[in-house]
Order: structure tokens, then sequence, then C-alpha cells
């Protein structure tokens, strides 16, 4: 059984009232996604500002109230949970935020910080709860005497890992992940994601893991949702997703990433025009004011997402009749021999035989 | 390329003095140059230097906090010996800059067009009818639908993308020789970046405008850059032509940043990563300033500098070690 079921959710917020509060307008953020994720796997949501899948993570531990929809974890239906039992619940599913210089509370210590959790669920006797704190800092590749310290004597890259270790700390099923790399450097952000897959292979987790970078999504994610407006227009396997995209839209975030291969070949799908607005989206097909392939019927007739016999669901009339995407998928081989080498040689002589991205890291030198 | 560049940086050092008499060493020794009509890509992560150089350029940096010395020659003139007066006229003229924040760097109280135009008008002189009509058709170069009503509108009207494009024809209001962009398009999606850029290309192409792009995106330099320059603690640390900067690095820094950053053309199990931290800037190392999280350091990198050497035409690298070939094969 999936560890999280979701179906039907719908999440519309009011954007104008009118002199007496009643709605005049909606914002329809989230409008009939359903997906479900297995224990251990990582989902990614993926899509541009508004699309929603900010909505769907924060509605998915109910620190939003949905609309209409079922949330089921572990066969447990959350949205009739009262409130002693959701805030049991939060104790398996965490979260971790984009911007790790606004998710700690720069008047505690990375200690306080860590043992809250512990102490709100009960999980550690006080007297241990300075053993464990010292335990998660090691497991997230931090120094235990770093405890002591508060959030801004450290850097972005160590500070999401205190925002890792404090959503470990209460032993969560899953984390929902954020945009958790996006403010980070590239040479941090790799840490950061060799850390996370570390601990999923270690620990057993599950993630969500939201993004607009597919680049990063490749990388991490078993299963990909891409969303627009609200809704999700393609979803499957990553490696079935990143080998064919179908659905326009995919095809236009996918060629629309810029290849650190200079001269790579390969066809750009451009899209025309803005991202229209989430408060008033179009009729029919809500990608159609930009499809390049749209016909008469995307602008009449909204296409439901329908899965072939692999898994692989698509929204979209023209499915059967859209060209093949292999113009737009990037020719393997972006590592020329020698920086394959290279690269090889860099990541054997810093490691030093530890896994990536959990080699114990000293304290920051204060950097302003 | 011409022979004689449009822009030349020679051992530019930016000292920056705390209120409390610390001395942050944040740009030294950089040497660039960039010809007509070509586009240098200045890459590296927060706090290397690159945006400090650029504002060096337009000559934005606070005279009484940042020292600044060696030369920056740009057509005929050292910017850093330049009256103030002379730098009013260059700026927006002949020099100029697209910033990162689309929706701090316009004037949320004047509609696009007064922006434009009072561009135009100080730097161009003539009717305020001509250059409105000059404002008009560059919001239409740009690619902004319906640019005769659009003009009067105010920033907040506008998308993140409509408004970096509002910044874009702006900044070739005066047909620029030489154009700045600092991470044009990090705050924007996938598919409007994918627009700015194809529009830069275009803009090059028909204007023949030198362009310094700064980013920390490797995907972005390699689709837009002839040349690439890499920073790291305030140095070059490698420059080199696009296409052997991403196939043969020769910079420790370079390999570590090409191995760490997620590829859809390529699929790592692990990302490579660099270990460590930047070094304090108030007391740079003595020798290599990456050695300190280089795999490949000896003893005597720590003991000096390391020169930037040119280990083969135009590719040069701040690494006793290269060419790097060597230590793989």
């Amino acid at each position: 059984m999936a560890l999280l079921e979701v179906t039907g959710l719908v999440k519309h917020f009011v954007a104008e009232r009118s002199l007496f509060g009643r709605a005049l307008a909606h914002v329809k953020a989230v409008d009939g996604v359903s997906f479900s994720l297995e224990a251990g796997k990582t989902l990614a949501l993926v899509g541009e500002s508004g699309c929603g899948k900010s909505t769907v993570s924060r509605l998915v531990l109910r620190l939003i109230e949905p609309d209409a929809g079922m949330v089921r974890f572990d066969g447990r239906d959350l949205l009739s949970l009262d409130p002693n039992a959701l805030r049991a619940f939060r104790r398996e599913a965490q979260i971790i935020f984009q911007d790790p210089y606004a998710s700690l509370n720069p008047r505690m210590t990375v200690g306080q910080i860590l043992t809250e959790p512990l102490a709100l669920h009960d999980l550690v006797p006080p007297a241990e709860r300075r053993a464990r704190v010292a335990e998660i800092l090691r497991l997230v590749g931090l120094e235990p005497r770093l405890a002591r310290r508060y959030p801004h004597e450290f850097s972005g890259g160590q500070r999401q890992r205190i925002a890792i270790a404090r959503a470990l700390a209460v032993e969560p099923k899953l984390i929902i992940c954020d945009e958790p790399v996006s403010a980070l450097d590239v040479s941090i952000r790799s840490q950061i994601l060799n850390l996370l897959r570390e601990l999923q292979d270690r620990l057993g987790l599950a993630y969500i893991f939201v993004s607009h970078d597919l680049a990063v999504v490749k990388h991490i994610a078993d299963h990909v949702a891409v969303m627009n407006l609200g809704q999700i227009v393609e979803t499957a396997e990553a490696d079935a997703l990143f080998a064919s995209p179908r659905h326009p839209y995919s095809r236009a975030l996918l060629s629309a990433i810029p290849l650190p291969q200079p001269k790579a070949k390969r066809a750009t799908v451009l899209l025309e025009g803005e991202i229209p607005s989430a408060l008033n989206p179009p009729a029919g097909c809500r990608f159609h004011t930009r499809c390049p392939f749209v016909i008469e019927r995307c602008r009449n007739e909204a296409p439901a997402l329908l899965a072939d016999g692999s898994g692989h669901a698509t929204a979209c009339h023209r499915t059967a009749e859209l060209p093949s995407a292999d113009a737009i998928l990037p020719a393997a081989g972006g590592f020329s021999p020698a920086l394959a080498k290279l690269v090889a040689a860099f990541s054997r002589k810093t490691e030093g035989g530890s896994p990536a991205g959990v080699g114990i890291q000293g304290a920051a030198p204060t950097t302003t | 390329m011409s022979a004689s560049p449009l822009i030349e940086i020679r051992d530019l050092r930016i000292r920056f003095h705390g209120d409390d008499g610390r001395i942050t060493h944040a740009v030294d020794s950089v040497d660039l140059s960039v010809a007509n009509g070509a586009t240098l890509g200045l890459v590296g992560e927060s706090g290397c230097g690159k945006s400090v150089t650029s504002l060096a350029i337009m000559g934005l940096l606070p005279k009484q906090s940042a020292e600044i010395s060696g030369a920056i020659r740009f057509d005929g003139l050292d910017l850093l010996r330049t009256p103030d007066q002379t730098l009013r006229n260059l700026r927006g003229n002949r020099l100029a800059m697209i910033f990162q924040e689309p929706m701090t760097s316009l004037n949320p109280s004047f509609t696009i067009g007064d922006q434009i135009i009072e561009t135009i008008l100080r730097h161009r002189g003539g009717s305020r009818k001509s250059a409105r009509e000059r404002a008009i058709e560059l919001l239409r170069r740009v690619h902004i639908p319906s640019p005769e009503r659009r003009i009067d509108e105010y920033p907040h009207k506008l998308s993140g993308g409509m408004r970096q494009r509002v910044m874009i024809a702006m900044a070739l209001a005066c047909d620029p020789r030489l154009l700045i962009a600092d991470e044009p398009t990090t705050a924007l999606d996938v598919t409007l970046q994918a627009q700015i850029l194809e529009l830069m290309r275009e803009l090059k192409a028909a204007s023949g405008a030198a362009i310094i792009l700064i980013t920390h995106d490797l995907g972005v330099v390699a689709e837009v850059c002839d040349e690439v320059a890499v920073m790291y603690a305030g140095e070059i640390v490698e420059r080199a032509p696009v296409d052997d900067l991403f196939s043969a690095p020769q910079h420790p820094y370079t390999v570590g940043l090409l191995g760490s950053i997620p590829r859809l053309d390529h699929r790592a199990e692990q990302l490579a990563t660099i270990e460590g931290m930047v070094p304090n800037m108030a007391q740079p190392p003595a020798g290599c300033r990456f050695a300190a999280r280089c795999p490949f350091v000896l003893d005597a990198c720590t003991k000096a500098p390391p020169p930037l050497i040119e280990v083969s035409p135009g590719h040069l690298s701040r690494c006793i070690r290269a060419p790097l070939e060597r230590l793989v094969s």
C-alpha cells in the first residue's frame, strides 16, 4: 500500500471580497490533484511560479485546509484527524523550506532548535536529549559541539543541514522538501542533494521534492509530476519522463534548461507569451494559450489525465499525434572524456572513502 | 574579433574598509578584456567578487569605503580616473547595466515610458515626442506586446519577465557599446529565462555590443558566451574560450564546479562536492586561495600565490599543476 495517497485535492484562495465579505474572485491554486507515493521513494512536483506545487505540499501536511479531496497517510484519512491526532501525525511528516536564513529561529541555539521537537513529541527522556542531538548532528554531517552555536554563525549550506536535522529529529516517514537547494550556491547544492539521497537510503525516507529545476529533479526523483496552473499535466516514472516527455508543457520546460555543454545540438521549444494568472485560468486546456500544438478542441474542452499501460499519464488531447520528442532531448555524453576523468579524480580525493556529503564539517568562519 | 579590445581591465584590486577597521580583499589582480561584439561570462559563487568587479566598471562603488587600484580602459578612457561628470555621461549611454532584480530596479512611481524617455532625453536630447517614439520602438524590439499601450503602464502592472524586458529596453536606449548583465535571468522561471536569453542573443547579433554576463549558472554560460572567466575568492582562477573550459577545464575549482551540477545530459550516482569553506577575505591565504579545498594540493601550493599561466593558446589557469590532464593519465 502506498504511504501517501492524494485524491482530487482542491484549494481555491479568495483573492477579493465584497464590502460584506462575500468572495468575488478565487485563485485556483490547486484544482483536482491526485497522486500517490510509496515509502522510501521520491516524488518530484515540478512547475513554474504559481503552478500550485508549494500549495500541494502544504495541503498534504494539513498546514492549510483543502476545499475538497482526500489525503490518506499510512491508511489514515488525514482530513478527519482531530487536533491531537493531527499533532501526532506531524511526527511522521516533516518539511524543509527553501530559505535556511528564514526557517531557523535566530534566538535559539542549534541545540535548542533540535531539542524542541524531541520535547514536543516526548520522544526522548530529558537526560538523553543531548546525546540524541549530537547523534542527529552527526547524521547530517555537522560536529556535535556546534549545538551551542546560533544560526547566524553558520553558512547557508550548514543552515540547510540544521533544517534537515530538525526534520529528522522526530524520525519521520515522509519529508517534504520545498525547493531545498534553490537558495544555495552550486557547490553547496551538490552536498545537500547527496546528503538527502544518502539519508533516504539509510533511513528509508519518502520525499516529496518540490522544485522548478528539472536537472535537479532528474538527479533525485523516482517519480515526477509536472504541474501547470493548479493541475498535474503529466506524471510518470522519472526515467520515462526524461526519456520521452509527452505533454507540450513538459517538453518546453525540459528544452528551456540551458545545458552546460557549448554547441549542444538540440531544438528548443520557446514558449510565447506570459504564464496566465491562476485567478482566471484559460478555458479548456489551461496550457492552450502558450501551446505550440494548440487546436480548436483545446480551447473548449479540458483534457483528462489519462495513463497508458506503463503508468505514464498525460493530460493532452493530442498525446497520440505529437511528434517525437527526440529533437529536444539533450544528447548524452555531456562530459568530455578528459572532464569525466578529472571529475572522478576530484571526487575520489576529496571524499577519502567517506560517503559524499556526510563528511563531518567543522565550524564556519563567520563571513561578515 | 578585432585586435584592440573595447574594454580592458588591468590589475584591478578592490578593498573594502569596514567600520571596525577590518579590510576585506574583495577583488585581487583581475585582468580582463572584452572585444567588440564578444560575450564574456563571469562565473563564480556568492562573494567571489564578480558583481563588485562589474560595479567598479560602472563606477558605482561607494567612494568612502572602497579602495580601488589598477586600470579600466574603455574606449580610450581610464574609467577609474575619469571625472564623475564624464562617467554620468557614459552610464546609460555607452555603458549600460541590467540588474538581477527587475522588481526593485524600476521606480514604482513612474510609468515605464517615463523611465525610458528620461534616459533618452538625458543622453540624446531632442523632443519628448521623438523620445517617446524611440521608447515604443525599443519596447517592440524586446518583444513587449502592444507597446503603444504598455508604455504608459506602471511597473507593478507588469510580470517579472516583462519588467526584465523593460530593463533591457532601457539599457539599450542609447545603443551601448558595453552591456553588463548581472544575473539577468536568475529571478525568472525557466521558460522566461529561455525567452530572455534568446532575446540577448538576438540583440547582440543586431547591435554588435560587447556583453559581460555575470552568472552562477554554467548552463547559461555555455549557451550564450564566447569566453569565460571563473572567479574564486576575488581572483580569476581560469579564463578560456567557452568550448575549452567545458571540455578540458584547467583549474581544480572549475572541475569541482562542473562535477557538482546535476545535468540533464549526464547521470551521476554521486555529484562531486567541494569540501571546506571559502577563505576569510580579511586575511586571504598566502598561497593559492583554493589550496585548502583542493584534492590535488602540493606543499608548493600553500607557499606562494600561483601565477596565471597560459596552458594552451587563450586558456589561462592559476594552478601550478596545470595542465590537469597529467594528473589523470
